[in-house]
């Protein structure tokens, strides 16, 4: 019994609870978020070494329900996602600071609170250990965001918040009836590598559980056609759109998707089901309808945020693919997306913040007056488009091998296809960033406090891709996690 | 004393309700005071009986030493002990909070209304305690009757909703009467609990199936359960708050306790109580979704919320009906959870007329900043009833669906389900109205002195208003962290005699 | 002929049905709900009797009495407690009615209803 994967939650969540009874005194509010990013990022980093060597701390208290306790493990698959969100949210909690200081927005108090409660809950997700505990914070990072996405209040980001609501809450339902099946199915619905359903009911039951679980988890991992929320919450804040709808949130959604078909179902039994090759065929429809329909996004967060509904469902391909490259190129994409898109979502946010241009063609020539950010961009859309030397290739790559290794190698074509689509739509801007427009411009950089953030996590990006298992070992604990599910299902 | 803690419970308040007038002709502040003791008094002797009944087993107490079947009885066990608690709980928070609407009346009026906030917890303590099918027409009726007064208190529209109610309630009981009349032919006997020995044995089956049906009938009616809804939304939305908070969150539950009792521990199992079960069942489905579709339908606020209140007995009503282990104990649980979460949600509603003139949905527009505290602990208790983690009312609903899956009821899931997805739509409704709706031009303004400073807000409710609705939405969530506490300390050992 | 006592309560109870449904007065409807409740207290009563028994009154010095010659008394007292109920029922009820009659200067239901939609 390790109390650090119960603390690791516990810690930004006591933060939101500051943060709201400190809303009178704006720095000591202000300070409680990096503060807890540090503090709990550091206790997931204690918790690295004993996971590379195949140990799994845990912390289980409560019961919730009987014989399912509230029960928090740190596992590889777990632990990749619990570095990453943590992490970027050390990073995104200065940018936060900055923009909104800089933006003079409203309602900051609850700003925090509530984006102080979602990393929480998206923690308690990364680390739960069993379904009840993983729904109960899957539910709870609902809530959370809702606030965030209707944060300015107009009648447009409350529609949109609206249309976020239905979306997620009707899923959450769905995901609610297959959990208590699968708890009913299996006493303890404890996620096991190889999964736990098989031979628990007939083959059309567990199909239909199958497709609710996917459909539950999907919304949230943003799978055409459940995708429509995301496009709309971009109407929130820049950082909320940066950490939450490209890192916390779609990640969790994903994250759960890649749980249930390692953690639930098992690879076997999705083959057996006939599962995997409709997720990797729904995830490759998705792949390349978003990539076409970012094509036609004029808004430069619009744009991203299908480029992100595309980029999710690499992920989703992974893990229908099945193989162990498969499953350890989704996982590792998970974190090298969320570094090269948060990447892009901070550099729209300081364009945004310095020069009131949203819209793509507004923004020819602001590579000369903002080289940093518009390197840090560059750096990011190549990662993306997965150029060799940046993080997006290693996944790439991996994902490739996987389809060769399940024998479905004509995924490696969505791959090539989506990589040049991804250059087609992101390119242009960076090019027509730094050599279009016309005439001189003159230096006008971002403040340090928005710019370091984002030179952070492009240089991550970049450090991951030339050495993938560098620092975090995230590349290992992918792969580690990966060879896990595969050979669950057999002693 | 302790000895006679199952009658102290409902003689106390009994005895308060005769007193306290007497005392108002002096003094007002006197007679709340010995209301409130009479209360807490009340409480402790629930709590006390339960802690006794936990450990022992059940409690027998002969009243006036006469020995059942010929004398009453009453007959505590960890279910009546547990609804003993919860009633006297939220009379106490509710008594509290009432002394808001009593400002400016003079103080007769003030300890009458205290007087039959009493009786009505002694007539609804009564019924929960008592082993005689008699004595319980006798409570239920005490408990209707200081119902119809004090919901008539409410105003000129109350007064026509209370008149209606007597007439249906009236009815309501004199079926529940001439039920059990046919029980007596068909039996002999009054006592529940000789009842339950008898019924199998008993030679008319016609017999004892009409007095089912009759009582089931009245039962009904009184819990407001689908088609018989009719009389409580406007019984509800006109009353005043702390007597909307209290009938709406205990009167219906204590009716579903009555249904319970007769159907699961008195009425043997399977036969002509299963298939009742299953109409019940049936009834409890529509009335999810008829509830909640009627809410949505709602501009007035205490109207939604009284609508909601049918479609939340439907869910308790659907865990009886679906009978097993999962779906009994999501049902008790839900009984908590809703009266609960239902008298916090009347509670703050009661602060926003009260402060902000708001009574309809609409009209909440922005009051998320004027009165955050109220408009918090009704976000709590919205997220309990739509039933989402971690509060209380995700948890009874993993019951009930788990019940209903377990016996293959795919339409009852999916009445589960889509009411939950109909109360979060008119639950947000009003949170997306406080929260991120700018108030109107028109507003009502608060009242001329801000009766708290900045820390509560502009507008916020006094000290007095806010107590008892932040306990019972600290309740709400705590019922739900520590929901395993309470399935195996109390719900447990309360199904533990149920027959099936 | 020991059915007809269990036929007239049948049918005070639907007369008692009836008049709260289809009547429009408030007051006539107070009425037809007595009806109704002296139709479950005919029941009862009609419960205690039995063929050729006494009233159960007995003297000191009497012989211990056998249950078939008198009749039920149980029934009774219930529906002496009932009648306190009807009656307390019907306090509360008239009391609304006066203060219904004092703001809407009518106890017709549908003026009524107009009245409370102003």
């Amino acid at each position: 019994m390790d109390p650090r994967p119960l603390v690791a939650p516990l810690v930004p969540a006591a933060a939101a609870l500051l943060a709201l009874a400190t809303g009178r005194w704006p720095n000591l509010r202000d300070a409680w978020s990096p503060l807890a990013a540090v503090a709990s990022f550091g206790v997931l980093v204690s918790l690295l070494p004993e996971v590379l060597a195949g140990h799994e701390p845990s912390a289980s208290v409560l019961a919730l329900a009987p014989g399912f306790p509230l029960h928090l493990r740190a596992d590889a698959f777990g632990l990749l996602f619990a570095l990453l969100a943590s992490g970027l949210w050390t990073v995104a909690s200065v940018y936060n600071v900055a923009y909104m200081r800089a933006a003079r927005e409203k309602h900051q108090t609850g700003y925090y609170a509530c984006f102080a409660l979602c990393v929480s809950a998206a923690l308690g997700v990364a680390l739960a250990a069993n379904l009840v505990t993983f729904f109960v914070f899957y539910e709870v990072l609902t809530l959370a965001t809702y606030p965030l996405v209707a944060h300015r209040r107009t009648p447009e980001a409350v529609a949109s918040g609206r249309k976020y609501l239905a979306y997620t809450l009707g899923a959450g339902q769905l995901l609610l009836i297959a959990v208590v099946a699968a708890a009913t199915l299996a006493p303890g619905a404890e996620f096991r590598p190889g999964g736990f359903l098989a031979g628990t009911a007939s083959r059309p039951v567990l199909g239909l559980l199958c497709a609710m679980f996917l459909a539950g988890c999907g919304v949230k991992a943003a799978l055409m056609p459940l995708h429509a929320w995301l496009p709309a919450a971009m109407v929130a804040p820049t950082p909320v759109s940066a950490l939450l709808h490209a890192v916390a949130v779609v990640k969790a959604g994903t994250f759960g998707c890649v749980r249930v078909v390692g953690w639930v179902f098992g690879t076997d039994l999705m083959r057996d089901l006939g599962a995997d090759v409709a997720l990797a065929s729904a995830a490759a429809a998705t792949i390349l309808l978003a990539s076409l329909r970012a094509l036609g996004e004029q808004n430069l967060k619009r744009r991203l945020a299908y480029s992100t509904v595309s980029q999710l469902s690499y992920v989703l391909l992974g893990a229908g693919l099945g193989s162990a490259a498969a499953l350890a190129g989704a996982m590792f994409h998970m974190a090298a997306h969320g570094l090269m898109k948060i990447t892009l979502f901070f550099c729209a946010g300081s364009i945004y913040l310095r020069t009131h241009r949203a819209e793509i063609p507004e923004l020819a020539g602001i590579g000369r007056s903002m080289p940093v950010t518009m390197a840090a961009f560059t750096a990011g859309i190549l990662g993306l488009a997965g150029v060799p030397g940046l993080a997006g290739f290693v996944s790439k790559w991996n994902l490739g091998l996987g389809s060769l290794e399940a024998g479905q190698g004509g995924f490696i074509a969505v791959l090539v296809l989506s990589g040049l689509l991804n250059a087609a739509y992101f390119f242009p801007i960076a090019y027509a960033g730094f050599f279009g427009g016309g005439g001189r411009v003159r230096f006008d950089e971002a403040s340090p406090a928005l710019w370091l953030p984002l030179a952070a996590t492009a240089g991550a990006a970049v450090a991951l891709g030339l050495v993938p298992g560098a620092g975090l070992h995230l590349h290992e604990l992918a792969w580690q996690a990966a060879r896990n599910v595969v050979a669950g299902g057999r002693p | 004393m302790s000895a006679h803690l199952p009658v102290l419970m409902v003689v106390l308040p009994l005895a308060g309700a005769v007193v306290v007038p007497v005392v108002g002709l002096a003094s007002a502040r006197a007679a709340r005071a010995l209301a409130l003791l009479a209360l807490v008094l009340a409480h402790l002797c629930a709590v006390g009986a339960l802690r006794v009944v936990l450990a022992n087993g059940t409690w027998r107490y002969r009243l006036g030493g006469w020995a059942p079947p010929w004398g009453i009885e009453y007959v505590v066990d960890a279910l009546a002990g547990g609804m003993a608690v919860l009633v006297s709980f939220v009379a106490l928070l509710t008594a509290l909070h009432a002394r808001y609407s009593h400002e400016g009346r003079n103080p007769l009026n003030v300890a009458t209304s205290h007087a039959l906030h009493l009786l009505l917890a002694a007539g609804l303590l009564g019924i929960v305690v008592t082993g005689d099918a008699f004595n319980l027409y006798v409570f239920l009726e005490i408990s209707a009757l200081s119902a119809y007064a004090l919901l008539a208190g409410g105003g000129a529209r109350a007064e026509v909703a209370a008149f209606r109610y007597l007439l249906i309630g009236t009815v309501a009981a004199s079926f529940y009467l001439l039920g059990i009349g046919y029980l007596y032919a068909a039996t002999g006997t009054l006592n529940l609990a000789d009842l339950a020995a008898r019924l199998p044995q008993a030679p008319d089956a016609g017999v004892v199936g009409t007095g089912l049906a009759l009582i089931v009938i009245g039962l009904a009616v009184k819990i407001a359960l689908f088609p018989l809804h009719g009389w409580l939304p406007d019984a509800y939305a006109y009353a005043p708050a702390p007597t909307s908070a209290f009938v709406s969150s205990v009167m219906g539950k204590v009716g579903a306790y009555v249904v319970l009792r007769f159907l699961f521990f008195v009425f043997p199992a399977g036969g002509q109580a299963g298939r009742a079960l299953d109409l019940l069942g049936l009834a409890a489905a529509a009335a999810i979704v008829a509830g909640s579709v009627m809410a949505l339908a709602q501009r007035d606020l205490r109207r939604m919320l009284a609508y909601s209140s049918v479609a939340q007995t439907g869910y308790i009503m659907l865990g009886f009906g679906l009978g097993n282990a999962a779906a009994l104990t999501g049902a008790l649980l839900h009984v908590v959870n809703h009266a609960v979460m239902k008298a916090c949600l009347f509670l703050s509603a009661g602060n926003l007329l009260a402060r902000t003139g708001a009574a309809g949905v609409d009209e909440c527009r922005g009051v998320g900043a004027r009165l955050p505290v109220t408009m918090g602990a009704f976000g709590v208790a919205a997220v309990s009833m739509i039933g989402l983690p971690p509060a209380g009312g995700f948890f009874s609903k993993w019951y009930l669906v788990q019940g209903a899956l377990e016996r293959g009821a795919w339409i009852y899931v999916a009445a589960i389900v889509a009411g939950s997805a109909l109360t979060a739509v008119y639950m947000f409704r009003v949170l997306e109205a406080a929260y991120f709706r700018p108030a109107a031009p028109s507003a009502a303004s608060p009242p001329a002195e801000a009766a708290n400073g900045p820390l509560f807000g502009p507008g916020e409710a006094p000290a007095g208003m806010l107590v008892p609705m932040l306990i019972l939405a600290l309740a709400a969530l705590g019922l739900g962290v520590f929901n395993q506490a309470l399935v195996d300390g109390v719900v447990a050992p309360a199904l533990a005699g149920v027959a099936s | 002929m020991e059915h007809a006592i269990h036929v007239l309560a049948t049918l005070l109870l639907l007369v008692g049905l009836h008049g709260m449904l289809t009547r429009r007065h408030l007051m006539r409807k107070l009425m037809a709900m007595n009806l109704l409740q002296v139709a479950v207290i005919v029941f009862f009563i009609a419960l205690a009797a039995k063929s050729g028994a006494q009233p159960p009154i007995t003297a000191v010095g009497d012989a211990a009495p056998r249950a078939h010659d008198y009749v039920n008394p149980l029934p009774h007292a219930l529906m002496l407690t009932a009648i306190v109920v009807g009656v307390a029922t019907n306090g509360v009820a008239l009391a609304l009615l006066i203060r219904i009659h004092r703001r809407y200067g009518t106890l017709d239901e549908p003026d009524v209803i107009l009245g409370m939609r102003e």
